[in-house]
């Protein structure tokens, strides 16, 4: 099996410098795009393969640059940010690459700066991420030495820097348009759209904002093609992805697997079944913002399209699993508490209403909840839906309750029934 | 104009807005909060949620939030919507979460936004049953009350003290449901706007604490239409009575003049009206050299009737702060040749001079509004912020202007605030200033000149000369003024609506004489120029319409011959000219008359002392610094001895001419007679509605429908129910019986509408948000500019003050909070004034080892004073800035030479 973003890191090892990242054929893609390639050829290339942005949202990343205006007289300069604040419970797959790889991002984001005319490059990286700011640093100064970045990038009259700006730690920042406002200096608070961010990002210029993995996979389409891309998938959307799992499992962990493996596969395979004595009750699929999968979806295939038909998202890819011996009621205060203290406070629902999904959840682990609090709790994720907020950051998190009360229900009741967490 | 569809309606719709302020300007109640038309949308309270449908046959639809929501051709849209009810009394009930059960106690209950939108989303039944969080307040000065529980998080009070009006020591602190709006720690607030905060806070936390004193719900109040009389801007305010005191001071929209908004001098500086030191009683010195003593109108008859008799030389002085009305009476009183303005020569030329160039020069004066859309502007010599301070709010609108622009190519609309800022980033239209000192307005400005005032108007002369060769110079200038003048020029020139503010209270001639250059330069290229003119008190322009010599005449005049009766309106003549010459003219009066509101050195100069109504308490027209026309009315009657001054001086026609009659009985009466005898002020008759106008054939009530206690109020003096107070001088009443209709714009005593108690009942009123009232903005223009351009104006000079070796340039600096005679008077205001100063450079400082807060000597004008050395680093050597009238100083006449030295 192809494991083109992960076949050079080593678990626990440093990461790949420039040298050994070149022996691994590193910056071939990025020779051959600024060399041989025009800016809409890169576009176009990237367009055909059809790449899904691996930041949760799964929108077509050619198609993202094409909005970006390349005409002389738009708002010069132009942006490209990487969005490395990865902060969804759960997800730990931009650490490892970033940790892992830096140099295969670097060189996926030149050439997307390339396709785009951007002079400028951010990284947006997680505060907490210390070990890969290091590793980024550093692999970033290799490549200015090396002619990689800066000024007339190997002779092709590109010039390109990149910055690393640790963020101020707020999970809101990992929205594209508020990560805009917190780079700016301002407010962590999302903005409306429209303007996109193609037209009006950064500093009001266009900007293009993708993931770690999404930028990962560019010199590798530049260098294979859009036909291999893929075929690297099992369900024809293109690609491997870093799929994780972390909870009750014998053996959790990441692994690049191609798209569309179901999710039986993922467990048993890969992640070695549920740890002795434990049974799987049900799994969020790509983090805590998304809907739970039980028992009956095993045999979904882990794929945009499809986790979306089963009800739920495909999200970032690494799935929280609940056992049986884990109170569900609990694992969803937990995660709602989060997105309660997480809210930029912007917004009325999510200002509002997560802390008292939080508080009616607390009650309810505490042996206190009513009846009516189911009510009150089912109507939240009906009004903390998307469109009623001003971002998806509250909807994200009405995801694991509405589904939650949906598949648990008998759970919730035991809490008020037997005045008690069950579980306990 | 487009066509929308609402619940199954039709409408012609304009263009370019969003759903929800067309929606308000159809008369279609949506409920909203975060959105406020001055400030534009942004989206975050999602109370103005509506359903929106992608075509006929959509049932479903999705929800929008009509703030956000742009009126395009066929949109489909519901407001009644049963989800969309739904979801809007759910996000009242998400604000009810943690807001307090502060009604009984709250200033804001009766008129709440709060209050009127949970009853309008129909939200009433608390489901939540947990601990609300709640937050410690912050004191945030004598103006404004912080009670942060009551917070909904609209962020309209952050987007109006900072991206409004420019504050920025208020901000949104933390995050989730712990944002908080404060300071970063307790302090008076700094902006001289903040007392907007009390309007544009939907709810209790920001209320005003000078009503708090005296606290009236606002159903309670009985109201008046007003006019600021606190400077030249002439803003329109309502003033709110009861029990017979002023309470409070609200804006009232023009959205010609001061839109929503006013300044805090003008908001808090009513509190004269009330004060103990206010003159309440006719007071008679009966014996030479004895005191001021009691006395009733019979006395008061026989002491008039020898003081107006025959052959008796009698002079009226008027004043710059009294209405046209009563000045024009005192004019007819004693007649033209006897009446002077009560303003020293310098500045009746000063005013006659802005007067003369609005009225023959061919170049427009701007309304507030206007200046808010000029695209280029140079200001010379004014501290708007201090003297005009509803100027500098506007220029920080037209600031704006290029960015709006930028957005506007973009595809972005003006009401969607957010985006139209990121977009244009920093980008500014072109605002010079140039004066003396700093000011908080230095931010806008493309470039600042600090100078004394001789470089400031060579400056200004050099950009004339540059628009228009005909345009003389007095003196060259250097290179760097040179380089900015040809910078200057050359964005002037670009412009489609230049701007030159300047204005007289600097009290320099050839500032404002080189504004006029600048402007006549550009009208001469055919360019729309405005030029705006800041005049120093609220009805200098309306006195200047009115013939009269100077006070420095009277003095001279006095010094000739002695005055048997000096009738002295509502000016205390200290403030305008030297002791000296102001004791000499008492010296040489016989009999001294004095009407005023409140005691000053001139009252304490008084034979007979009469009690002058204020502006609360009496019908009156200002001009304001634009020349337009404003009325007032009383909001409260004295049963006291105080009367209208124009119908005091009715009086004493009435004795001097022997009638039985007095000329004028009702307020239309003075009118007829003023416009007849000075047609410039015809239109004043023509366009204000008279006494007589009624709607319904009721007059138009003062006071809410539901003012209470007015049976029980006077009970303790007689317990039957007395007769309303007559009103015969306005269409208003005394009472909550009338007709309760929206009034034509001019006589709107409060804002109300069904399901709306609150300020932002204000919208009913206007024909769409942020536009005009509904049947015109109040006032009317007196100048107009003449078709004529006079080339004159391109050869006047003066020559600029010389200052000797040794000598410094004394400047005047205005105090928002201090310098003005009434405002400083009242209580709030007086808690923000400071010591008297001398602002100095640091450098001479350091020559002559004067330290920071040292008190020095002062040589002026002939005069030493004692003054406070404040070190300013913004001021130039050879240049300092003496504070204007604050408490305890004595006039001077700025600028002028002087010299300072330790004691």
């Amino acid at each position: 099996m192809e494991k083109p973003l992960t076949k050079n890191i080593t678990p626990g090892s440093s990461p790949l410098n420039l040298k050994e990242y070149l022996q691994a054929g590193g910056y071939s893609g990025t020779t051959k795009a600024l060399k041989e390639m025009s800016p809409a050829e890169v576009t176009s290339l990237v367009k055909a393969s059809n790449l899904l942005g691996r930041g949760g949202a799964g929108f077509p990343t050619g198609v993202k640059w094409s909005l970006v205006p390349m005409d002389e007289a738009s708002l010069r300069p132009k942006y490209l940010i990487c969005n490395a604040d990865e902060m969804e419970p759960g997800t730990f797959k931009d650490r490892y690459l970033l940790e892992g790889n830096p140099h295969q991002l670097i060189a996926g984001m030149i050439i997307s700066a390339y396709a785009i005319q951007a002079r400028e490059a951010y990284i947006f990286l997680r505060w907490a991420y210390k070990k890969a700011e290091t590793a980024l640093r550093k692999a970033i100064g290799e490549a200015y030495d090396a002619g990689y970045l800066g000024k007339d990038i190997l002779g092709s009259g590109f010039d390109l820097d990149v910055y690393v700006h640790s963020s101020a730690g707020r999970y809101i920042c990992g929205e594209e348009t508020a990560l805009l406002n917190s780079l700016e200096g301002k407010r962590a608070v999302p903005r409306t759209k429209p303007p996109f961010p193609a037209v009006s990002g950064l500093y009001g210029r266009p900007t293009v904002v993708n993931n770690v993995e999404t930028l990962s996979w560019i010199s590798h389409i530049i260098e294979n093609g859009a036909e291999w891309f893929k075929g690297l998938s099992l369900t024809g959307t293109g690609g491997t992805k870093l799929y994780g799992v972390s909870g009750r499992v014998k053996n959790p962990g990441i692994w690049e697997l191609p798209l569309g493996i179901t999710m039986r596969e993922l467990l048993e395979e890969y992640a070695g079944g549920m740890a002795d004595g434990y049974s799987f009750r049900g799994a969020l699929p790509g983090g805590a913002s998304t809907d739970f999968l039980i028992q009956k979806h095993l045999d979904v295939k882990l794929d945009f399209s499809t986790v979306a038909a089963a009800g739920s998202r495909m999200g970032t890819g690494t799935m929280i699993i609940l056992d049986d011996k884990t109170c569900p009621v609990s694992f969803i205060h937990n995660i709602e508490k989060f997105f309660a203290l997480e809210s930029c406070g912007w917004c009325t629902p999510c200002r509002e209403g997560l802390p008292w999904v939080e508080k009616m959840l607390a009650s309810l682990e505490e042996g206190t909840g009513k009846m009516e609090y189911l009510e009150i709790l089912k109507f939240h994720t009906k009004y903390m839906g998307p469109g009623n907020t001003f971002c998806a950051h509250a909807p994200g998190a009405a995801e694991p309750l509405q589904s939650g009360l949906n598949y648990f229900y008998d759970d919730f009741v035991r809490h008020i029934d037997e005045k008690k967490c069950p579980w306990r | 104009m487009i066509k929308i569809r609402i619940d199954g309606k039709y409408y012609e719709v304009k263009p370019k807005k969003n759903l929800l302020e067309t929606c308000l300007s159809l008369g279609l109640d949506i409920p909203h909060f975060c959105f406020h038309p001055a400030m534009g949308s942004v989206g975050a309270c999602r109370l103005c949620a509506v359903k929106k449908f992608k075509d006929q046959d959509d049932n479903k639809g999705r929800m929008v939030m009509s703030c956000m929501e742009p009126v395009t051709e066929g949109l489909i849209v519901s407001i009644e919507d049963p989800e969309a009810k739904a979801f809007r009394a759910a996000i009242i009930e998400s604000l009810m979460t943690n807001h307090p059960h502060d009604c009984p106690v709250c200033d804001e209950g009766g008129e709440c936004h709060l209050q009127d939108m949970t009853v309008m989303t129909g939200h009433n039944y608390r489901r939540f049953d947990f601990r609300k969080r709640t937050y410690k307040n912050q004191d945030l000065g004598p103006f404004i009350r912080h009670e942060m529980n009551r917070c909904i998080q609209c962020y309209r009070c952050i987007r109006f003290y900072r991206d409004y009006a420019g504050g920025k020591d208020l901000n949104v602190f933390g995050s989730h449901n712990h944002v908080y709006f404060g300071r970063h720690e307790d302090g008076t607030l700094e902006n001289e706007f903040s007392g907007n905060l009390v309007e544009v806070c939907p709810t209790g936390v920001f209320t005003d604490k000078s009503l708090s004193k005296h606290f009236t719900r606002k159903w309670d109040l009985s109201n008046a239409p007003s006019v600021c009389v606190h400077c030249s801007v002439g803003c329109n305010t309502i003033a709110c009575e009861r029990y017979g005191s002023l309470r409070r001071i609200m804006s009232r929209y023009n959205g010609s003049v001061n839109g929503y908004f006013i300044c805090d001098r003008g908001r808090f500086g009513y509190e004269f009206v009330n004060d103990e030191k206010r003159i309440r009683n006719i007071k008679i010195r009966f014996k030479k050299d004895g005191d001021l003593e009691e006395a009733d109108n019979k006395k008061l008859l026989s002491v008039l009737e020898t003081a107006f008799s025959k052959n008796k030389k009698i002079i009226g002085i008027g004043s710059p702060r009294a209405s046209i009305e009563s000045n024009y009476a005192l004019l007819n009183l004693v007649g033209e040749e006897k009446f002077y303005h009560g303003i020293s020569k310098k500045e009746q030329h000063l005013t006659k001079t802005v007067l003369n160039f609005l009225q023959n020069s061919g170049v427009q004066t701007p309304s507030l509004r206007q200046i808010e859309k000029a695209d280029a502007v140079i200001v010379l010599g004014e501290d708007l912020t201090n003297t005009a301070p509803m100027i500098a709010l506007a220029l920080r609108q037209a600031a704006r202007n290029k960015s709006n622009e930028e957005a506007e190519v973009k595809g972005i609309q003006l009401w969607n605030d957010a985006p139209v800022r990121e977009l244009a980033q920093n980008s500014k239209s072109p605002v010079y200033i140039a004066t003396p000192l700093k000011d908080s307005l230095d931010e806008i400005a493309e470039e600042t000149f600090r100078a004394s005032f001789s470089d400031i108007s060579n400056l200004g002369y050099a950009v004339a000369s540059l628009l228009n060769d005909a345009a003389t110079v007095s003196q060259k200038p250097d290179i760097d003024q040179r380089k900015l003048a040809e910078k200057i020029a050359d964005t002037l020139k670009k412009a489609e609506t230049p701007l030159i503010i300047s204005g007289i209270t600097n009290g320099d001639e050839e500032t404002l004489l080189s504004g006029m250059k600048i402007a006549a330069a550009l009208a001469s290229l055919d360019i729309k120029v405005m030029f705006c003119a800041v005049l120093p008190e609220c009805n200098s322009m309306g006195l200047a319409f009115i013939p009269g010599k100077s006070l420095d005449d009277a003095v001279s005049m006095a010094a000739d011959e002695a005055i048997d009766t000096l009738i002295i309106l509502e000016n205390d003549l200290y403030r305008r000219a030297t002791k000296e010459s102001v004791d000499q003219l008492f010296g040489k009066s016989r009999q001294i008359i004095v009407l005023d509101h409140l005691v000053n050195q001139t009252t304490l100069n008084a034979d007979i002392l009469l009690p002058a109504a204020t502006f609360a308490e009496s019908e009156g027209t200002l001009l304001n610094n634009e020349g337009r026309a404003q009325r007032y009315y009383k909001a409260l009657i004295n049963n006291d001895q105080v009367m209208e001054s124009w119908r005091r001086i009715g009086e004493f026609i009435k004795i001097r001419n022997g009638d039985q009659s007095i000329p004028w009985n009702r307020f239309d009466d003075i009118i007829s007679s003023l416009a007849d005898e000075l047609t410039a002020f015809a239109k004043i008759k023509e366009y204000m509605p008279d006494a007589d106008f009624r709607m319904l054939n009721t007059k138009l009530p003062r006071q809410t429908m539901r003012y209470s206690g007015r049976t029980a109020m006077y009970a303790h003096m007689s317990v039957s129910e007395s007769r309303v107070s007559q009103d015969p001088d306005s269409p208003l009443a005394f009472s909550m019986e009338g007709c309760q209709e929206i009034p034509p714009s001019a006589l709107v005593p409060f804002y109300w509408s069904p399901g709306w108690n609150s300020v932002q009942a204000m919208f009913r009123y206007l024909d769409e948000p942020n536009g005009s009232m509904k049947g015109g903005d109040p006032g009317i223009r007196l100048i107009e500019p003449g078709k004529k351009h006079d080339d004159s104006y391109f050869h006047i000079n003066h020559e600029p003050f010389k200052i000797k070796k040794g000598e410094c340039l004394i400047v005047p600096v205005y105090q928002i909070y201090g310098s003005g005679e009434m405002s400083s008077a009242s209580f709030t205001i007086s808690q923000r004034i400071k010591e008297p100063f001398l602002y100095i450079n640091q450098t001479d400082a350091d020559v002559l080892n004067i330290y920071d807060g040292e008190e020095i000597l002062l040589e002026a004008r002939g005069n030493t004073l004692r003054i406070k050395a404040k070190i300013e680093m913004t001021i130039m050597q050879g240049i300092a800035g003496l504070s204007v009238n604050l408490p305890g100083m004595q006039y001077v006449d700025l600028p002028c030479p002087g010299k300072y030295k330790k004691q």
